[in-house]
Order: structure tokens, then sequence, then C-alpha cells
């Protein structure tokens, strides 16, 4: 059943096991699919479309598709890197992304991949959307600013810390996260030791204080790419 | 009245059985009674379905029929659909807002009447309509406005519009709208006469096995747009597994018709519910399901206690309940009404919906026929589907073969609508040509036409011999009709506000691509586009299409990427090069200005006027 198996990500035949995905596979291997939402450990989101690959032809999210036998995957193309390029840019455009003033830097995702991917400017119209922020809590803030709705805040609270203090509200453009509770954070049971605060890959929820503890400059991203082989894997 | 709210809360969640799966039934009781989910109803219905509260407000705040804030004790929703606009939809809002003294999304000073617009609500042949509470009224004027708004102001009775009575059974008295049904073609198949228990009695006659292999020697593809082979998707759920310890399996019909242009399931529902009830049954029988849910949207909730008296009378004549027609086959339906939401039309995201969530729809694999509703393999077809089912069962395959075209046996329910003479459902074979359809709708001078609703194809008049069918031009049934004198690029903003407004927002090339789609579309309009729009354009909806996580994300840049193709040149008349090389797209007058000017458009897509 769980028998070896191997498939091709472009061009390179790396070995995986039924019931990894395909970027779990990748990650193994060492071959980097840029992507935004997924955190090991998680359930796969399948949200930010940032890892869509190529399989027979077909698009998918290579966070969510499980590996089978000879499965041939386009991950470096021309085509997927532009589409992946475009995403970011979307997300740059539709929340309020100010880096130079932003604690997060350097230890951004989001950031990050727009310097990987070349992006000055972003080619669409910034958005401009109004939106809160929500320092009620004495030791967390949440700026829905940054927040590119990964959803990480809702399954690590889910699924990790068994509290469900996160969740999604309104729909399309105007889906964003919520807490559990009437209005802000402070009411609700959310502690500065939950692991819901370790996986945002932006600067949209955040332990008060501690933003600056490392100095720019000397943060992950400062020192390499995203998707370096030597990069640091986070919680 | 605390107390109040919560027993009355209470009494609701006992009617479901304390069942969380329950919730959406559950807030639409609350909505109903209450007029809105407020926050303190949201703490009691978590705490007596022992749910988080984000699981509430989360679904409270997704459907577009339910709302925090209260609502009128009557509420008028306008459907605003690009068919509503061609018939005066703009005048008819603006009577009744004048009328009631307000704009829509307002509710008047007394808290008495809510004017809201909607999405398409399945009355495009009887345009513009709107609906009063459940009351559907249709062929709306802006007198027939003021007098409504007179007659509620009088009487607060929705149900006393309804004057003269449609066609049918929509003067079936749990009915009673005024709804017409303008069958104009009745094949031989869907709208037929049926006898009621012959096809489930023909079909328990056989093996399950037999009635699959039925079904796919008649190469029955699903109606709902999509086309999938539906006996190949029974078989799946047949040789599926249910979870551990557990036998159930789901049939779902999805009666959340919500494609703007489409309506043929509503005249269906009204006209061969008993189809659509037999159909689920042999279905049940065939994957070994013994659940089933009719899923109805709420536009047509006036449906609702017809279909149940109709379930009931086929209980007592023994072709639903736990013993059908004597054998131990069992099987029975109930129905889970929708609450606004056009996603829900997908089928992982109807489901989910079932299942009492918000209607985002679900990370494939896998797929609903091996893990669906509840975890169980689940079947979601289509109504139209499912009464071709019972016709299969009833003549047999050869005589379905025997209409349509190789590749699309049987017919096709149409929802015509637009600029035509004889708007109305034709069901027809598969192969015909849209020229042939425009002739018999009478819609000699058509200069366009939207094949397949909004996530269909724009098809141009040199391109009317092409076919009705999978391979061409595949669709769930919506054929909008547009004269000379429309202007293409304003239906194409009309469809990508549909669209904007009906994404779920989970993913990011729907949720933002789509907002950036509109506003381009609007810029060439408002004559700020330059000849580089159009190459953006393109690109923009590849990626769109290319990346998103449903059919809802992947087929909404059509209307853009097919009217680029087939109407190019109403994009190259409205734009220029500036002849200074200034970017036209700037608006210097709204980029120094602190507050919005009167004439810039509401920004619906979450945007705020730059500072």
């Amino acid at each position: 059943m769980n028998a070896p198996i191997t498939i091709t990500i472009d061009g390179v035949e790396v070995p995986a096991t039924p019931g990894q995905t395909i970027l779990e596979a990748a990650d193994a291997a060492g071959i980097y699919i840029p992507r935004l939402c997924y955190r090991p450990g998680l359930e796969p989101y399948g949200g930010c479309r940032v890892c869509m690959v190529h399989v027979a032809g077909r698009a998918c999210a290579a966070c969510t598709q499980p590996v089978s036998p000879n499965m041939v995957v386009e991950n470096d193309t021309g085509e997927l890197q532009e589409q992946r390029k475009m995403i970011i840019e979307m997300l740059f455009v539709e929340g309020n992304h100010f880096c130079m003033f932003c604690e997060k830097s350097g230890n951004c995702e989001l950031q990050a991949l727009a310097y990987r991917f070349g992006i000055t400017a972003p080619r669409f119209d910034l958005f401009f959307p109004k939106r809160d922020v929500d320092a009620s809590h004495p030791e967390i803030l949440i700026d829905h600013n940054r927040c590119i709705l990964c959803a990480g805040c809702v399954r690590a609270s889910r699924d990790l810390d068994g509290k469900s203090i996160f969740h999604f509200t309104g729909r399309g453009p105007d889906r964003r996260i919520a807490v559990n509770a009437e209005a802000q954070l402070a009411a609700t049971d959310a502690d500065v030791t939950d692991r819901a605060l370790d996986v945002c890959p932006v600067g949209a929820l955040l332990r008060k204080r501690e933003g600056y503890r490392t100095p720019v400059g000397q943060r992950p991203y400062d020192q390499a790419p995203i998707g370096s082989n030597d990069q640091p894997e986070e919680a | 009245m605390t107390a109040a709210l919560a027993s009355a809360i209470g009494e609701i969640c006992d009617g479901v059985g304390r069942d969380p799966t329950r919730l959406l039934d559950v807030a639409r009781a609350v909505q109903e009674r209450f007029r809105c989910v407020s926050t303190a109803a949201t703490d009691h219905i978590a705490k007596e379905l022992g749910v988080p509260r984000g699981d509430v407000d989360g679904l409270v705040s997704f459907y577009a029929f339910l709302s925090r804030e209260p609502k009128g004790r009557v509420v008028i929703r306008l459907s605003d659909d690009i068919i509503d606009r061609l018939h005066g939809f703009d005048r008819v809002r603006d009577a009744f807002g004048r009328a009631l003294g307000i704009e829509p999304g307002q509710t008047t000073p007394d808290g008495a009447i809510t004017l809201e617009t909607t999405s398409c609500i399945g009355m495009c042949d009887q345009a513009p309509a709107a609906l009063v509470n459940e009351v559907v009224v249709t062929d709306l004027s802006t007198d027939r406005a003021r007098e409504i708004v007179g007659d509620l102001r009088d009487h607060m009775e929705p149900a006393r519009l309804v004057r003269t009575f449609g066609d049918g059974n929509n003067a079936h008295d749990l009915v009673r709208a005024m709804v017409n049904n303008n069958i104009r073609a009745e094949g031989p198949f869907v709208l037929s006469e049926l006898q009621r228990g012959e096809a489930v009695s023909k079909a328990i006659g056989v093996s399950p096995a037999e009635v699959i292999r039925a079904v796919k020697t008649a190469r029955l593809r699903g109606r709902g747009g999509a086309g999938f082979p539906t006996g190949m998707k029974w078989e799946y759920a047949r040789n599926a597994e249910p979870p551990d310890g557990s036998r159930r399996k789901f049939v779902i019909c999805n009666a959340d018709e919500g494609e703007p242009g489409t309506f043929k399931d509503r005249v269906i529902l009204t006209e061969r519910a008993d189809r659509v009830l037999a159909g689920m049954t042999i279905a049940g029988y065939a994957i070994g399901a013994e659940e089933g849910i009719l899923y109805l949207r709420d536009e047509y909730a006036y449906l609702q206690r017809y279909l149940e008296h109709l379930i009931d009378e086929r209980r007592g004549d023994g072709l639903l309940g736990p013993r059908i027609l004597g054998t131990d086959f069992g099987f029975d339906v109930r129905i889970q009404m929708g609450a606004g939401a056009y996603i829900c039309g997908e089928e992982t995201a109807l489901i989910n919906s079932c299942e009492g969530k918000r209607g985002d729809p679900r990370n494939r694999p896998p797929f609903p026929a091996q893990s669906g509703y509840l975890g169980c393999p689940t079947i979601v077809n289509n109504p139209e589907t499912l009464c071709c089912v019972t016709k299969i069962i009833e003549t047999g395959p050869a005589t379905f073969c025997a209409h349509g075209s190789p590749a699309s046996s049987g017919t096709k329910l149409l929802s015509v609508s637009g600029d035509c003479h004889a708007p109305g459902v034709y069901e027809l074979p598969f192969g015909l040509t849209l020229r042939a359809l425009l002739d018999r709708a009478g819609a000699a001078d058509a200069a366009a036409v939207q094949v397949g609703g909004p996530s269909g194809t724009m098809v141009a008049p040199d391109h009317f011999d092409r076919r009705i069918e999978f391979d061409d031009l595949a669709t769930g049934g919506a054929i909008m009709v547009f004269g000379p004198d429309r202007d293409i690029l304003e239906i194409v903003r009309g469809f990508m506000d549909f669209f904007v407004h009906e994404s779920c927002g989970y993913c990011t090339p729907c949720r933002v691509g789509n907002v950036i789609l509109r506003d381009r579309i609007a810029r060439i309009i408002d004559d700020r586009g330059e000849p580089s729009d159009l190459d953006e354009l393109e690109t923009l909806s590849q990626t769109i299409r290319a990346t998103s996580r449903c059919g809802l994300g992947q087929t909404s840049p059509n209307p853009v990427l097919s009217t680029l193709e087939s109407f190019r040149s109403a994009y190259e008349q409205r734009v220029e090069a500036d002849p200074d090389g200034f970017r036209r797209s700037f608006d210097l007058a709204s980029s120094v200005c602190l507050t919005v000017s009167p004439d810039a458009r509401p920004s619906s897509g979450g945007r705020e006027p730059s500072p």
C-alpha cells in the first residue's frame, strides 16, 4: 500500500509515498514550489493558488493534489511562473502592504516572494481598502490590512490549539478573518502561547513587542531568498 | 426580549434535534422569526448547538438572505441581472425607491419594508421581477411598483399582491404564484406526461447494475452544464465504501438554479417534480443510497410547500419511505433550503451548505462520489438529469438516444430570454443550431446571444450555425438574446458585477482578479481605456481561468474572453492612446479629492477611494 513510488517534477525523478501531496514530495526532494497558504502540519487549504502546477497538462494546486505513480509534474515553466507572479501582485493590491513600515519585513513570505519574482511595483491599481486593526489583546495584534486570507490561523487555532478563535466572515471581496467573540480578540481565550500565532506568513497576526527582536538585515529572507535550499523552515 | 429570544432559539434548535449540521435551517428560522440573526441570537445558537460562535457568524455573513441587522417585516428583493436591466430594472428600482422613500439596501424608518437588489431569481422570461418575502412578482413596471408599495402599506401581506395565478401548477393551492411556465416546446422526455410509479417500479424490477447500464447506454450526461457522464458518476458512488461503521450514501438533487438567465429547473419543479423525485429514488436504488436531499434555492421557496406535499403523496403511494413498493429497498427525501448564494450550485459548495456550513467549495480529491455529504459517497445531479433518468427507465435507452446528436443524446431544456418575442422554456433535441432556436423564439434580429449564462459564451451572428450540444455550445440551458441596440460592454460589466458579488472569496484569483477585471471593463466604458488594456484583460482572464479553485472562478472571465474574441471591435472602438503619452486610466480629479465625487461608482469591491 505504502510502497514508494516515483513521480517526475520538471524532468527530475523524485521518490514519493502514496498519500503525499505533490508539494510534500517536492519539499522532501528539495525542489521548491512557491507557496503561501501551505503550512507543514496543517490541513492543506488550496486557497492562495501560488503553488499551481501542471499534471498532464491540467492545472492543480500542488498542496492539495495527491501524488500518483509515474505522475508527470510541470513546476518551473514560464507560463506557471507568470501566473504565480500575477497572483502575488493581486495579493499586494488587495490589501495595504507597506513593507518599509512593517515589523515583519524580512520575515514575510509575501514580501519574499515578491523579491523572488522580481516584482518592483504591481501592475494593477491598488485597492486601498479600509481595514481594521485589532490591538485589544494585551499581547497579540491583528492587522487586517496585511492579511492575505490564507486561513493559517483558522486552521492552527482549530486543529492545533483546539480553540477555533479565528474564522472567516463575509464572502467574495468582503471575506475577512474574524474572531470568536462579538467584537475583538481580547474577548476570546486567545493566548500568547497559541500555535496559531506561529503560522501567519505575513504581518497580520503578531505577538506584540517582539517584532524587532531580530534586527532588520538579519532576518531569514534578508539572508537568502525564499525557496533557497538552506532556507530555515519555521514551525 | 432576551429570554424570549433564548427560548425561541432553544425551540428552533430542538426542532432539528440540536444537530449542528442543520445550522443553516436554524439560521433561516431565526431570520424569519426575528428578521435577523443578531449578535445575541448568534451567541444563543452557538450555545444551543455546541458549535463555535464563529461557525454561526461565518454562515450568517455568507448567505445573502441572512442578515445580522434587522430587516423590515417585508423585504422586497429586486432581481438584478442583465435581462432585468434590459427590461427596465433601473426605472422599476427607482420607482420602488421613491415610493418607499429609501434607497436599495435600506429599510423604511418604521421598520416595515426593506428594499434590496439580488442576483437573478430565475424569472428572466417575465422580467423585471422581484421577491416580496417569498412571493414572486413578475413583469414589473413603474406603475406596478407604486401599486405594490401602496398595497403593502395598506395590508403588509405579500400573498395578496398576487391577483391572478400563472398557468399549470402555479395556480395549485399550495403554490398560488403569478409566475408563468411559458413552456414553448414540450419535448418527448423531460416535460412529457408521466404515470406516477412507472419508472420506479421498472427500475427496482431489475438490478442496480442494470439501471446504471441503461443510463450509460443512453449516454446520459449531466444537464447542469458540465456534462459529466451520469452513469459513470453513479458507478463510482455505487463502488465507493462509506466511512467506517456507516452504510450511508446520499443522492442530492441540485435545484440551486442560480446561473443568470436559467429558469428551466423552476418549470421542471413546478410541472414535473414527480419525475425529479422518481429520478432521485432510482438513483438511490442504483448507488445503494437510502437518503436523498433536494436542495432548493431560497428564491424558489414559494414551491417548498408544494414539493413537500408531493413527497408526502409519494410516501402514501409507497414510492418513498422504508419499503418502496413492498420491497426491501427504502429511500426518502428531505428538502434543504438554500439562503441566497450562487456558489452553492457548485456541487461541493452545495454539500457544505447541506451540512450547515458556509458555501465554500471543497478541495478535490476526494470527489463527492467517494466522500461527499457527511463524508459519505454522494452523487449530485441536476433536476433535468434526473428527469431524463426516469424516461430512460420508462422507454429504454434506445428511444432516448434516438433524439439528439451522437455525443449529446436526448433533449435539452433551454431557458430563452432577452430580446425575443417568445421567451420561455424549450425542450428540444440536442444538436439544433442556435439559429433554429432563435427562429422559434422570434429573435430574427439578434445581434449577440449569450449561451450558457454569464459563465458561457457570447456568440456573434456569424456563428449562429453553431450547435447546442456538449461538443460545441455546451450549456446548462441559459440562452440570453441581445438585439442590435445593446451595448456589449455593459453586458460584460453586468456579468462581472455578478461574479464579484457571488465569488466565495476562498482563492486569490477569483476573489481579487474578478474585481480587477470588472474595474478594467468599467474604465473602458468610461472612455479611459487604452489599447494595451485589451492584452492585459486577456492575460488576467487567462490567469483567473487557469488558477481558480472551482468552476466559478474558472469560468468567470468567460464574458471577457469570449467578447474579446467575438466582439473585439466593441472594445477597440472604446480605447485609444493618449496623444501626449499620458495614462488615460489615471483620474486626476478622484485622485486628489478626499471625498468620493457624486458620480463615482459606489465601490462594492471592498475598495475605498484613495486618500
